[in-house]
């Protein structure tokens, strides 16, 4: 608790007995030394700099995310009459599995572990690179295989993988979903899959062994726990994904009967295994825009992050929780244990109403400079509020067997998603200067914040009734309901304004294209990645500063404003400010 | 639990119905108790970020007093979450108990579904009702009676899912799934799959025709066996109201087991 307070008067004690290594040796060694390497498309091909690399991963995940809001697109036209006929019935199945497949295997997860937290981390805990530098490279091209895997399923006979993307058991059999393309999700899912594993061992090194002299773990940024704790549930969930998608290859061309009934085998056991996976796996989405909120809604309230170390254990409980909630998917199924997973599933609801608390908290008695980055992140709050209530009702045995497989299930995921889109927008404004040099149009960004956040609200509402009004999920048609299309409309018309929001992204991209020369700090940031120069030299640091708080750049541009306990303020205030508020 | 079912239809619904049902009634109720809740929670919790925003807008370039603990009100913020969640959990067990507990039953429907469509047979009767996609195959079951669903898939996993029980759950193949459901007001109801099957999911429709007891026996007897007869008068020893009352009677519960 003190040293926070009463940093020791030591300079350079590594008090936490490790991390002294990679940090100050190349701040030293290398010095002003640029690195010198092949340029051009060379560089991208044989690059293990994590920041090319995370580059790299922002570049194709943002694809990703073009392409599986195409497809969204798509189904929100075809939705918007009750005899919809733009797609068939098979392309339908295709579309609603890709783009659930695209968005959460190709997009969110590498968009927030490969992309933001493969550059970031190493740079916020004073780090000259990853731990295992061409194994971030070979996550990348796995990424990149995976994905182009996946998606040529679009070409061969057949068609793409219709199963849904949770792929269950015994429809996403060799019988009930014959052809190459279910053969590519599968292949395309170990791929990525393999590349997310490997980020998760990567990242977990990183932040465990190369963190500079000083950094203890209570004074690492929350961003970087977050993708600690991201990384352990990787280490933990994905493993368990692999052995299933295994298993179900094996059911389909090697004769073996793990997921079919005619063998002896149980199709349930793929949902314990999909789950066992999918629960943390919705933890592993959300965590580091949690993370990249959390920075931002302290760096642009000019105020610490309140409740620090609560928010720490809030992730840490987070992710211990995840682990046990799995079969809160499965209640339908009528064969788990309902009110344990009832329990542990609500009990999620606590730390992550600590986090919520912890952000108004932040920003309580600070001073808000509503930036884009800003603006997207009090975005994410509201969206993330809506779809962490309607989450708790599903925890509920009774309400999910009333809920379960409707729009209402839909909606919930759709709020929580939105606001991952939007606390990822957040952390694309804030650390986008970091990584270019250069700032994007605020006035385009304010557009395409509330074309986004509007859209979102305008998508996700309807649905909600629908789902209530008894829509099911998958659903290519509702000829027995048609008054359901006013509320299907109103969607689609939310689902285009937030295409809408993504045009103007790549409009302000364009327009923007090195434009603006942000300078090292723009933000007034707190840590050590506004320390060093934008973008950073090839090892990240010339020099680093003193590290006695969880804000080393904060603590070095403005000595004497420390992080104060409730109570404290008073006479520390006296001495802190400069200038009396009028 | 039991005063907000009994205040049930003074407060909104929340975009929930209360279905044909007493269990899909008690469901409704619990969706109302935790409509209040979030409401509730969600207007703090939006009313404060408004706040803090409109309040603390940046005006100049002042940097502010650096509070970052306050441990009362950290405390306050974990341990009333805990208490409410401990709330939500109780009411849920109430609900779920009644929907796990095993009534006395007189009608056994065989609900049978594949790719797609639905086969409804009745044990111990010639009665069988098939039918594919929109040809709408129709469950005919008693008003007023426990009947007791055995429910089971041919081939992949389907969601047997009627909006008016507020209340689903997934044929699988290879297990028999058993609940009971008691329904309290005659009519047509939709019901459809909900889990994803295949091409057809989304055509995979059925009814449940609910229907006097009088009028379920006459069905039956259609299938001309004598059997269904036999079956449809002990059914009828136990069930006294006949008539297709929209009141709910006192104490029935509709009740979803394994």
């Amino acid at each position: 608790m003190t040293d926070v307070l009463n940093p020791p008067v030591q300079i350079e004690s590594d008090d936490h007995g490790r991390g002294a290594g990679g940090g100050l040796d190349d701040v030293h060694g290398h010095g002003h030394e640029e690195h010198h390497g092949p340029t051009g498309i060379l560089k991208w091909i044989t690059t293990t700099d994590h920041k090319v690399i995370g580059l790299s991963y922002t570049v194709t995940a943002v694809i990703m995310l073009v392409i599986g809001g195409a497809f969204a697109e798509i189904i929100r036209v075809q939705l918007a009459s009750p005899n919809g006929s733009l797609v068939s019935l098979a392309q339908y199945n295709e579309l609603f599995t890709m783009h659930g497949s695209v968005m959460i295997y190709l997009f969110a997860g590498p968009f927030a572990f490969g992309a933001l937290a493969n550059i970031i981390v190493p740079i916020q805990i004073g780090a000259p690179d990853m731990a295992f530098p061409r194994l971030n490279a070979l996550s990348y091209w796995l990424y990149l295989t995976g994905a182009i895997t996946m998606l040529s399923g679009f070409f061969v006979s057949g068609g793409a993988a219709n199963f849904g993307w949770v792929a269950y058991a015994p429809l996403s059999n060799s019988i009930n979903t014959p052809g190459a393309g279910a053969d590519l999700w599968i292949g395309g899912l170990l791929l990525t899959g393999f590349s997310a594993i490997f980020t998760g061992v990567n990242l977990t090194a990183t932040i465990f062994y190369l963190r500079a002299p000083g950094m203890t773990m209570f004074r690492m940024p929350i961003f970087t726990w977050n993708m600690l704790v991201t990384s352990i549930l990787i280490l933990l969930a994905f493993p368990v994904l692999t052995a299933g998608l295994v298993m179900l290859y094996c059911d389909r061309h090697f004769g073996t009967h793990i997921f079919s009934v005619a063998g002896g085998g149980v199709p349930v056991l793929w949902q314990h295994l999909f789950w066992f996976w999918g629960h943390p796996e919705v933890y592993i989405l959300a965590l580091p825009f949690f993370g990249m909120v959390t920075e931002i809604i302290a760096v642009f309230s000019r105020k610490p992050v309140f409740g620090y170390k609560g928010m720490i254990f809030a992730t840490l409980s987070i992710g211990a929780l995840s682990l046990g909630v799995w079969a809160h998917h499965m209640f339908t199924t009528g064969v788990v244990l309902l009110p344990f997973f009832s329990i542990m599933s609500l009990l999620i609801a606590v730390p992550t109403g600590i986090k919520m608390f912890n952000w108004i908290g932040t920003m309580w008695r600070g001073e808000i400079w509503f930036s884009t980055a800003m603006l997207m992140a009090l975005g994410f709050l509201f969206t993330f509020l809506i779809g962490g209530l309607t989450g708790i009702y599903l925890a509920s045995p009774p309400l999910d067997f009333f809920t379960h497989d409707t729009y209402f299930v839909v909606a919930h995921f759709h709020s929580v998603v939105m606001a991952l889109v939007l606390g990822g927008m957040a952390g694309l404004y804030y650390w986008g200067p970091k990584i270019t040099g250069y700032l994007l149009n605020e006035r385009i960004g304010k557009w395409q914040f509330w074309s986004l956040f509007l859209g979102s609200q305008i998508f996700t509402f309807p649905l909600y009734i629908l789902g209530l009004e008894g829509m099911p999920r998958r659903v290519a048609t509702y000829a027995h309901d048609p008054q359901w299309k006013t509320l299907n409309d109103i969607s689609t018309v939310g689902a285009v304004i937030i295409g809408v929001s993504t045009i103007l992204f790549v409009v302000n991209v364009v327009v923007s294209w090195k434009k603006y020369p942000s300078g090292d700090n723009p933000w007034d940031g707190h840590t050590l990645e506004w320390f060093t120069t934008s973008p950073p030299p090839h090892h990240n640091f010339y020099r680093l500063p003193q590290i006695r708080s969880e804000r080393p750049t904060w603590d070095y541009n403005h000595p004497g404003h420390q992080a104060l306990h409730h109570g404290q303020h008073d006479e520390l205030a006296l001495h802190a400010e400069e200038v009396p508020v009028s | 639990m039991a005063a907000l079912a009994l205040s049930g239809c003074t407060v909104p619904s929340f975009g929930a119905s209360a279905g044909v049902t007493s269990s899909s009634k008690s469901v409704y109720h619990l969706w109302q108790g935790f409509s209040i809740g979030a409401v509730v929670i969600g207007a703090l919790v939006v009313l404060l970020i408004l706040w803090a925003v409109l309040r603390y807008r940046r005006k100049g370039d002042h940097i502010p007093t650096q509070h970052q603990y306050h441990l009362p009100l950290e405390v306050l913020y974990t341990v009333v979450p805990i208490l409410i969640v401990f709330g939500l959990f109780a009411a849920t067990l109430v609900v779920e108990n009644k929907e796990v507990s095993n009534p006395k039953t007189n009608v056994i429907v065989d609900v049978n579904a594949f790719q797609w469509g639905w086969k409804f047979t009745y044990p111990g009767t010639n009665a069988l009702v098939y039918g594919q996609t929109t040809q709408d195959p129709e469950m005919v079951v008693p008003v007023n009676t426990n009947i007791h669903i055995n429910l089971t898939s041919s081939d992949v996993i389907h969601g047997f899912y009627v909006h008016a029980f507020n209340f689903s759950r997934y044929a699988l193949p290879g297990v028999l799934n058993e609940f009971t459901i008691r329904a309290q007001s005659t009519g047509t109801y939709f019901g459809q799959c909900t889990q994803l099957c295949g091409l057809y999911h989304s055509l995979m429709w059925f009814r449940v025709k609910v229907v006097s007891q009088s009028d379920y026996n006459a069905w039956i007897a259609t299938f001309n066996n004598p059997t269904a007869e036999a079956a449809a008068k002990a059914a009828s020893k136990t069930t006294s109201q006949q008539t297709a009352s929209l009141v709910p009677s006192k104490g029935s519960t509709t009740k979803y087991g394994r």
